[in-house]
């Protein structure tokens, strides 16, 4: 479908929801369209409110900028929503804005962030039957295995949280050095983090890539799986409203060969993390190319997509921070 | 009053205080929202390829990189003036930009560092009389444009007594401006050419109302201003796309009147390179092309720099730049 026909799909969708029945939307709501009642004396259903799913940039929730939509499936191919398209200039804001938060959150004491991130697992508990649903109907779960997935997922959020005060002391520490000098390594922040998040696992993939980057003081542009985002796009909606400041999560959804092209070539953006170009080694190689242009750290996805429910390690937490070692004379 | 240096046909206009009352508020009003409209229509003008680099070049080389603060030091000042010169040190076919602008006492430092750095065909540009307030008595003004002009200053830029101004008090605000255009002749013999050339700041954001902003551009204008100029940069408002349109619009009605051409130069809040692009727009529809130049049109800014280099890299290499291309001051 080209990109013109889909703006007009999100007009007319956005416009007339309950368009007597005739389109996808109604087709797959459950509510009867108004249209159809069958006397006048029964009473119309109600209008169904569909939700507009928006990008979250910089504490904000933007259309795309270029206005493209693509149509959001469940796992059986029936239609849920929209969700916008990002471009380019969109990945480029975006950027922008992470750029922006960089300094206050990597200059936030790490008891700050762990509470922060705390706080957020706290809104992602109050929200746990939407993002069940969503989940479910994204991956085609029941909704027990579906509800067992955001859990872990919360729990992953709060083992990461736990972290933020924690990893100075297990990567950084007093070196011994042959000269009457303090030497001291500390764990550093790389900078703006793009991170493609896994294309299956919409929630607990999707947490368990985000969550390690933010931790440790990076700000992070976060593409979240192209065919399920929905579940990416809640969240943003719980970090707006959980003390995390604009710009340091900046949730971009769309195609993802499309915004980590422009994110890989990027000059700002300090490291990626490829792990949505798992099933596509083409993209992955073509992405760490445009990558090498300013040294970006790389991760490389995994051959295949990881068992995200298995015990994590530090791996994760560890592959975006920089060390800086400190010489300083003793004074003897 | 003198009018020596008034075009011939508004001899009469500037012959005493009431005669230029007279005429500056028999100007037409302006349309506030007609002009606000018009400055927003333009500046949705989508500007790509070719056109786009050939304008972000030009913007480049309208510049008054500007430095005003008051813990400016020599230092600062040669930094700026070597960014000046030599805006992207990875890319030689950046032009340079038009004037560094200070405040009198680094302007000997800038001269100095433009000459050391390459940068020998751009301007210094001072601030002068009492600058940005322009609270200071007469003598104190010109003594303080005469240091400017004789440190090297090849423009001065003025603040007019916006007291007087809108206190009604025309005839000051002209006889000021004239004073101070007189204290721009260089000494004859100095070899710098005859005098530096004046803008005239109006402080746009202290005038409050376009009719004013209209009145003061007639005002400088007939008063011998070579430019006038929006803002000080040190007030909430500063330059706007309408109140530089309407400027425009005087520069314009003023050549067609007398055949002297004037420049613009919107100074303040113009940050990054898509505002730049929307004042050119607004240049060109304006007053056509003839002003499309730095004789004729600046831009007040210093951050401006930054960005119009970080979307030159852009349109060059195809990748989003970022801040640590360049320098940062």
């Amino acid at each position: 479908m080209s990109d013109e026909s889909q703006k007009a799909k999100a007009k007319k969708t956005a416009a007339a929801p309950k368009a007597a029945g005739s389109g996808k939307p109604a087709a797959t709501r459950t509510r009867k369209p108004a249209s159809q009642a069958a006397g006048a004396s029964r009473i119309p259903a109600r209008v169904d409110v569909l939700k507009t799913y928006k990008l979250f940039v910089g504490g904000k929730f933007p259309r795309s900028e270029s206005g493209r939509v693509y149509e959001v499936t469940d796992s059986q191919g029936r239609w849920l929503a929209n969700a916008p398209q990002s471009s380019r200039k969109d990945a480029r804001d975006a950027v922008v804005a992470a750029r922006k938060a960089f300094g206050g959150w990597s200059g936030a004491t790490a008891y700050n962030r762990g509470q922060i991130l705390y706080r957020v697992a706290e809104m992602l508990e109050g929200r746990r039957a939407q993002f069940t649903a969503e989940v479910a109907a994204a991956e085609g779960l029941t909704e027990a295995a579906a509800a067992a997935q955001v859990d872990a997922a919360v729990d992953r959020w709060v083992w990461y949280a736990g972290w933020s005060d924690k990893v100075a002391q297990v990567v950084g520490g007093a070196n011994p050095v042959a000269g009457p000098f303090f030497n001291l390594s500390t764990p550093e922040p790389t900078g703006v983090v793009a991170v493609l998040a896994p294309q299956e696992s919409s929630f607990l993939g999707l947490v368990s890539v985000l969550a390690p980057v933010i931790v440790t003081g990076n700000t992070a542009v976060l593409v979240p799986s192209e065919k399920a985002p929905l579940p990416a796009l809640s969240l943003a909606e719980v970090l707006a409203t959980s003390d995390v400041p604009g710009g340091v999560v900046n949730v971009l959804s769309g195609r993802t060969r499309e915004v980590g092209a422009t994110l890989a070539a990027h000059q700002d953006v300090n490291a990626i993390d490829l792990t949505g170009a798992a099933g596509d080694p083409g993209l992955a190689k073509e992405l760490e190319a445009a990558a090498a242009d300013n040294l970006k750290r790389v991760r490389r996805p995994e051959e295949r997509e990881t068992d995200w429910s298995a015990d994590p390690g530090t791996s994760r937490l560890l592959s975006c921070l920089e060390t800086k070692t400190v010489w300083h004379p003793m004074g003897v | 009053m003198s009018s020596a240096s008034t075009a011939p046909a508004f001899a009469d206009v500037t012959a005493s205080d009431a005669a230029l009352r007279r005429y500056l508020h028999g100007l037409p009003g302006v349309d506030a929202v007609g002009l606000e409209a018009r400055a927003a229509t333009l500046g949705t003008r989508s500007i790509k390829t070719t056109a786009k680099a050939y304008a972000l070049d030009l913007a480049i080389s309208m510049i008054d990189l500007t430095t005003l603060e008051g813990a400016d030091t020599p230092g600062k000042v040669r930094s700026l003036c070597a960014k000046g010169s030599n805006p992207d040190p990875t890319d030689r076919t950046t032009p340079q930009v038009a004037a560094i602008c200070v405040y009198p006492d680094m302007a000997s430092t800038a001269k100095e560092a433009l000459a050391a750095n390459g940068g020998a065909g751009i301007k210094v540009a001072s601030v002068a009389t009492a600058f940005p307030s322009g609270r200071a008595p007469l003598s104190v003004k010109l003594a303080d444009t005469r240091e400017a002009v004789a440190a090297g200053a090849d423009e001065i830029d003025m603040v007019i007594d916006r007291g007087a101004f809108l206190a009604g008090r025309y005839g000051k605000v002209f006889e000021e401006i004239q004073a101070v255009k007189e204290a721009c002749r260089r000494p004859a013999g100095s070899g710098d050419g005859e005098a530096a050339h004046l803008k005239v700041i109006f402080e746009n954001g202290e005038l409050s109302t376009y009719d004013n902003i209209r009145r003061a551009s007639w005002l400088a204008m007939l008063a011998g201003a070579d430019f006038i100029k929006t803002s000080t940069g040190k007030v909430a408002v500063n330059a706007t796309l309408p109140n530089t349109l309407l400027m425009l619009e005087a520069v314009r009605d003023f050549r067609a009147a007398t055949g002297t051409q004037i420049g613009v130069k919107p100074a303040g809040g113009i940050r990054n390179a898509k505002d730049a692009l929307r004042y050119l727009v607004v240049v060109n529809e304006t007053v056509g092309p003839d002003w499309l130049s730095p004789d004729w049109f600046r831009f007040g800014a210093s951050s401006l720099l930054n960005d119009l280099l970080m979307q030159r890299q852009k349109l060059n290499t195809g990748r989003y730049s970022g801040p640590d291309y360049v320098t940062v001051d």
